[in-house]
């Protein structure tokens, strides 16, 4: 295996690792969120991404980048769903937090399924 | 890959998920715990693909495949149960 493979997968541990600091040592939901998925799926791609050049056989190639691709495509959406319903939830931020950009919207949202609208915006 | 630095990774993603069962025990509200469970099922997929690197075989990505994609179908549906609202909705 070559040092380019040892680096790329040493580099995705250690965000792993970081990421995982992060979710213990982070204040609130959507900051432990943050560091939750922008790390993890960095270091996991990176992974993916050492696994490939390091068994440069056709298979091990394809099935790493088809992974990467889900990977990217599904945990930031998962992560956004999340976000966006521990806010429509009622979770708090941080007392710290310097703003909230997403409360009209779920203010929006909560008058229409009170008034009982079809077809709210998603 | 050599049989050292194979363990060396392995106890780092180790150390790691353990920092995530630190957070899903300590809580306090339901969706850190979700968040913490989201987070281990994606260092599950990173353990998957240095097992598949060690003992050469592929079919341990097939696993992370799959497991990337069930675990993207369970958050989604934790997402809109911490919402109110059923999965159709």
């Amino acid at each position: 295996m070559s040092s380019v493979a040892y680096f790329l997968i040493g580099g995705g541990v250690l965000f792993e690792l970081f990421g995982a600091i992060g979710l213990v040592r982070l204040p609130d939901v959507y900051t432990r969120l943050q560091s939750a998925t922008k790390c993890v799926t960095l270091g996991t791609c990176l992974i993916l991404a050492g696994a490939a050049v390091g068994n440069p056989s056709a298979a091990f190639i394809v099935k790493a980048v088809l992974c990467g691709v889900f990977i990217t495509l599904t945990f930031p959406t998962g992560a956004h769903a999340l976000a966006r319903g521990s806010h429509l939830g009622g979770v708090k931020l941080w007392e710290k937090s310097v703003g909230d950009a997403y409360d009209e919207v779920a203010e929006e949202i909560r008058q229409r399924d009170e008034a009982g609208v079809e077809d709210a915006p998603v | 890959m050599s049989p050292v630095a194979f363990t060396v990774f392995f106890c780092t993603l180790l150390g790691a998920a353990f920092l995530c069962l630190y957070r899903l025990q300590k809580g306090p509200t339901a969706p850190d715990r979700m968040v913490a469970v989201d987070m281990l099922s994606t260092l599950l997929v990173g353990l998957c693909v240095l097992h598949a690197l060690k003992t050469r075989t592929d079919f341990y990505l097939n696993i992370a495949i799959a497991w990337a994609l069930l675990s993207f179908i369970g958050t989604i549906a934790l997402a809109k149960y911490l919402e109110g609202k059923a999965l159709d909705e």
